[in-house]
Order: structure tokens, then C-alpha cells, then sequence
């Protein structure tokens, strides 16, 4: 109850930085759209590109994100931008990799070899193999790795509050120094709403993108 | 027309030619079956026609044009292509699948629209109820029926099937063959047809391409191939029972007993008692005037009968038209347990009839070594 009091009277606070959250957030997660899926799709036709990618990306998915953000003040500083936004932006980036690269190689890769040579036999080039037939079938796996960034990056964005990012990160760590209860738990309450909230907007998303053709059921 | 000229496929790393020196020709408006064990090569004889697989050495030609010279895009959509596994596209509807090529065609909607139901209709599959349905809301035959029709949406003149019907139950497979046939003798494609099923090959085909271990070893009609296979090979492959799978391509309008022995039903009993009696027959068939069947009298109706043939004329109830097969035909005669089957035409009249004396002579003619020529056995027109 107590929370829910706390956040009634610091509204104007946390809705500036749930904004904060949804923004870096956002902008996080587009990169790594715009960055996984196409790296994906070029190493399910290399395979030798698709061990390395998949291992660092691998790699860079073990290490804890206080180590990440520690290492990125010293780089990032070389550009002034040590602590803030753009290091917070970056992590997440990097951590949505694995999912998003990982899920558009195995499902463009698995893509069924006779439906391939169906469409290759037709007369279909490789440009309109990729968009007309691996993209649309491999489209719901893409998109369970793109729900599994979203998720962690949510999650993973509270920690950028200590490198000065803002979002709901700030509530719990302020929360906690002082010993605010109230404070922690609105932090988090908000966050795991949102992390609900947006999966089930990408639910709604991936039912008009991906073809009932390829849904369970009917 | 496809000319295969001395072609040789090897593939990278392999040492033994996968296809060796291969020639021949299929005409124009044929189907070609191609057959042999696994690994022969058949596959990759029809592969190489499209190109999903390069040429080594040789050329292959459609309608004289060599097929290495051709934008391979543009050849492999000129071609009609349906495989075994079907291979439809899971995300999009029916219509969609059967307008694969003609979208990439760039044709406009409505003319795609009309297309598909045609070929819908073609498949004998309605269009109102299919169009909008996804592949897996197929059984398997519906789905084998609408990847043919996917590979003749552009209407193409040549077609390329690799165990179209492979993978579908052996009644509905004979279904889909008779409808495919009957659909080809309109539309007269060039077809090459991978088969590995020998009954397949000898149905389908108008030419049979036997191959083994990349080398052709026969190139001949189902008949011919059946009746004069070219060495102990091609015999056993063919099997044992190719007297039987020979009952397939015969129809009973070819082998009958022409213009049987029979009395008028307006003649008067007692002068075909008097008949039948001198010539010692037991039974005889019955029609009009005008050849139209009308059944049987037996050696026993007639005695003591006063009046004509028509008062005791017996119905027979199993007929056989011209037009049927010689495997059917035999079915019924075993099935009803009669030693007699009559033949009509489509408007009912009598033409001949099939005994298992007839059907020795065929059996006899196929184990003819030398391939024996079929020859009619004639008794001639007589009315008693």
C-alpha cells in the first residue's frame, strides 16, 4: 500500500523516467534489430563466420553488465561520453546480439531444403529467396529473440542507472541506500509491468507480421 | 522437344561419373519417365535440365536450344517444377503458392486471380474452398495436386517432376496419376517424370529412360521395354511380373476376340437350337439388328421353346467397355467368375469378347524371347 502511495505522490518523477527506460530502451533494442538480423542473415550462408560470430557474441552475453559498463567509462570517456545515455544505449545493444543473431540464423538456416529447391527450381534468385521465403518463415523465431532482448535489455537497463543512464534503475538504487522499501518496490513493480507490457505488445506485433500459415493451430 | 546429347555430370570430388555420357530425345507432347535404382542418376538427369545442377560435359537441349546459353532464372521459370516433397511455401496461401511464378512474372492480380482457379479446377480441387487455405491446412494429396498445379501456372510447354506422387498413399497415388494423365493428353507437355516405381513408369510414361549407375541402358516405349528388354538388366528390373504390368497398357479393345459367334434376338428359337446343337455350343450371345448387346441364350431355353430369341433372352450384367485395360478387365472376369467377357462400344453394341484363351496368347507373347508381335486373333463377322 505504501508503495502505491509512494508512487501516486512522486508521479511526475517516475513517469519521466519510465520515459527515460522506454527511450534508451528503445533506441537500444532498434540497433539491435537493425545490427542482429542482418549479421544474422549473412552467417547462415557462411558457416565459418557463423561459429565466430555466435562465440563472441556468446562471450560478450557472460559478462556481468556492472564489468560491461565499468570497462566503457574509460572508452567512452575518449569521446566524453563516459557515463549517461550512450553507454547504457551500447550495453544493451551488445547484450541483444546473442539472442537476435542467434534465433535469425537457426531459423533461416532451418528453413526446410525442399522449399528451397521448390523455389529455386521456379526460378526464384537469391535476393527473392531471402525475402520471399526464408524471411517470412524464419520471421516468428526472429521474433522470439527479439522478445528475449526486449525482456533483458528492461531488466539490464535498471543497472544503467548507476552510470548515470536515469530509467527505473534509479528508484531501486536510491531506494536501497536509503533504505526505502517504498521506493525499491514501485521501481520494480513499474519495471516488471513494463516488461510485461511491451512483451505482450510484440505478442500483438508478431500476429500481424507472422503468416497464420505458420501458427500453431487454426 | 528435349535433346540430351552425350551429357556427363561428375560431381566435385567424386571419381565415377554420377551421369555418363547420356543421349537421348524426348518429343515434343510426351512424358519421359526416368527410372532406375537409387543413385542412377535419375534425379540429376532431371536437374541438370533446369540447371539446379551444371552440366560437366555434353548438352542438353529444349526445342534446339541449349539450355548453358539461357539466363538460368529466366530457363528454370520457362520450366515447370514440382518435386516430391512438394516444397509449398508454408506462410502463404494456395493462391499464392500456384502464383509463385507469375508474380515473379509481374502479372497483374486479376489475371492471377482468373489463373489460379483455372488450375484449381484442373486439380479437381474447388476453387472457393482452397484458395484461401495455408499448406497445412492440406492433406497430402490436396498439397501433391496443388504443387502440380504451382509448376503448370504459366502454362509452360516443358515440364520437370521428381516423384511428384512419391509420397502419397498407393490409392490415392493411382487417383492423381489417372487425373494427371488425363489432364496431359489435353495439355500435351513435354514432361521428364523421376519415378522410382516401375508401375509408375510403365503408366506415365510414353518413353521410358532406364538408367543405371549413370549409364542409360534402355530408352523405349513401356511396351517395347516390357515385351523386348534389352538384357537381363532392364528384365529384371522390370520385374518378374511384366506379363501382368503388360495388362496395363493393353486395353481389351486391342486383344479381344473380334466379332464374336451370336444370333439376332428377332430369330426364331428353334433355328438357333438347330445351330447350336450341329455345332455343339452350349451358349451364345444375343443382340439387335443393329450390333446393340442384348445377352444370352442358353443351349437349354431353347428346347421346346416356340417363339424368337427375345422371349429368353438372358441380361448379362458384366460388360466391359472397349476402352478399359486389360488388368481391369481380367479383375472382373475373376471377380464374377465368368470364363466370358463381352466387349462394347460406348453406345452398347456388341464388338468382341475376351476369354482366358485370349489372355494366354498375351502372357504367351511377352515371354517370347524374340518380343513376339501382337497379332489379333480374327475369327470374323458371323451371325448364325
Amino acid at each position: 500500500m505504501e508503495t502505491f502511495t509512494f508512487m501516486y505522490s512522486q508521479w511526475p518523477t517516475l513517469w519521466s523516467l519510465i520515459q527515460e527506460h522506454v527511450f534508451f530502451v528503445g533506441i537500444a533494442v532498434l540497433i539491435a534489430i537493425a545490427t542482429g538480423v542482418p549479421i544474422g542473415i549473412w552467417i547462415s550462408f557462411n558457416e565459418e563466420a557463423a561459429r565466430v560470430v555466435l562465440s563472441i557474441a556468446g562471450v560478450i552475453m557472460t559478462i556481468p553488465s556492472i564489468a560491461l559498463f565499468g570497462i566503457m567509462i574509460p572508452i567512452l570517456s575518449v569521446f566524453g561520453h563516459g557515463i549517461g545515455t550512450v553507454p547504457a544505449v551500447i550495453a544493451l545493444v551488445l547484450y541483444s546480439q546473442l539472442p537476435i543473431i542467434r534465433n535469425t540464423h537457426a531459423a533461416i538456416i532451418s528453413v526446410d531444403a525442399s522449399i528451397i529447391d521448390a523455389g529455386t527450381g521456379m526460378g526464384m534468385n537469391r535476393r527473392e529467396l531471402l525475402w520471399k521465403v526464408r524471411l517470412p518463415m524464419a520471421m516468428s523465431v526472429i521474433f522470439a529473440g527479439v522478445r528475449v532482448a526486449v525482456a533483458m535489455s528492461i531488466g539490464i537497463g535498471a543497472i544503467a542507472a548507476i552510470i548515470g543512464a536515469g530509467g527505473l534503475g534509479q528508484f531501486i538504487y536510491q531506494g536501497i541506500d536509503r533504505s526505502y522499501d517504498a521506493m525499491v518496490n514501485s521501481g520494480a513493480l513499474t519495471l516488471a509491468v513494463m516488461a510485461i507490457a511491451v512483451d505482450y505488445l510484440f505478442e500483438r506485433l508478431e500476429m500481424k507480421l507472422v503468416s497464420p500459415g505458420l501458427r500453431e493451430g487454426i | 522437344m528435349i535433346e540430351f546429347e552425350r551429357v556427363t555430370k561428375i560431381y566435385p570430388g567424386a571419381t565415377a561419373p554420377a551421369v555418363d555420357a547420356v543421349s537421348f530425345t524426348i518429343p515434343s507432347g510426351e512424358i519421359c519417365t526416368v527410372i532406375g535404382p537409387s543413385g542412377c542418376g535419375k534425379t540429376t538427369i532431371m536437374r541438370m535440365i533446369n540447371r539446379l545442377h551444371p552440366i560437366t560435359s555434353g548438352a542438353i537441349r529444349i526445342n534446339g536450344q541449349d539450355v548453358n546459353e539461357m539466363d538460368e532464372i529466366e530457363l528454370r521459370r520457362g520450366i515447370g517444377y514440382a518435386i516430391q516433397q512438394v516444397g509449398l511455401f508454408p506462410h502463404m496461401t494456395v493462391r499464392d503458392n500456384i502464383a509463385t511464378v507469375p508474380k515473379l512474372l509481374g502479372w497483374d492480380g486479376a489475371k492471377i486471380d482468373a489463373r489460379v482457379d483455372e488450375l484449381l479446377d484442373l486439380v479437381n480441387l474447388e476453387p472457393g474452398v482452397y484458395r484461401d487455405r495455408y499448406p497445412k491446412e492440406l492433406s497430402g494429396g490436396q498439397a501433391q495436386r496443388i504443387g502440380v498445379a504451382r509448376a503448370m501456372a504459366t502454362d509452360p510447354p516443358v515440364m520437370l517432376m521428381d516423384e511428384p506422387f512419391g509420397a502419397i498413399d498407393p490409392i490415392n497415388r493411382e487417383v492423381l496419376q489417372d487425373e494427371f494423365l488425363k489432364i496431359q493428353a489435353e495439355l500435351k507437355k513435354t514432361i521428364v517424370f523421376v519415378t522410382h516405381d516401375i508401375d509408375e513408369a510403365v503408366k506415365m510414361g510414353d518413353k521410358i529412360c532406364l538408367l543405371e549407375g549413370g549409364r542409360l541402358v534402355q530408352f523405349a516405349s513401356p511396351e517395347e521395354m516390357l515385351t523386348r528388354p534389352k538384357n537381363r538388366f532392364v528384365k529384371d528390373f522390370v520385374g518378374a511380373d511384366r506379363t501382368l504390368k503388360r495388362l496395363n497398357l493393353l486395353t481389351v479393345g486391342e486383344v479381344m476376340v473380334e466379332n464374336p459367334l451370336h444370333c439376332l434376338a428377332d430369330q426364331r428359337s428353334e433355328d438357333v437350337l438347330q445351330e447350336m446343337q450341329n455345332k455343339g455350343i452350349r451358349y451364345l450371345l444375343v443382340t439387335d439388328r443393329d450390333k446393340t448387346f442384348r445377352g444370352f441364350v442358353y443351349h437349354e431355353f431353347l428346347v421346346n421353346h416356340e417363339g424368337c430369341i427375345e422371349d429368353v433372352v438372358q441380361e448379362m450384367t458384366v460388360t466391359v467397355n472397349r476402352s478399359c485395360n486389360l488388368k481391369d478387365g481380367l479383375s472382373k472376369m475373376l471377380s464374377h467368375e465368368i470364363g466370358v467377357l463381352v466387349v462394347l462400344d460406348d453406345d452398347g453394341r456388341l464388338l468382341g469378347v475376351l476369354n482366358s484363351a485370349t489372355l494366354h496368347q498375351v502372357v504367351g507373347e511377352t515371354y517370347d524371347e524374340f518380343g513376339g508381335h501382337w497379332r489379333k486373333i480374327k475369327v470374323g463377322g458371323r451371325i448364325l
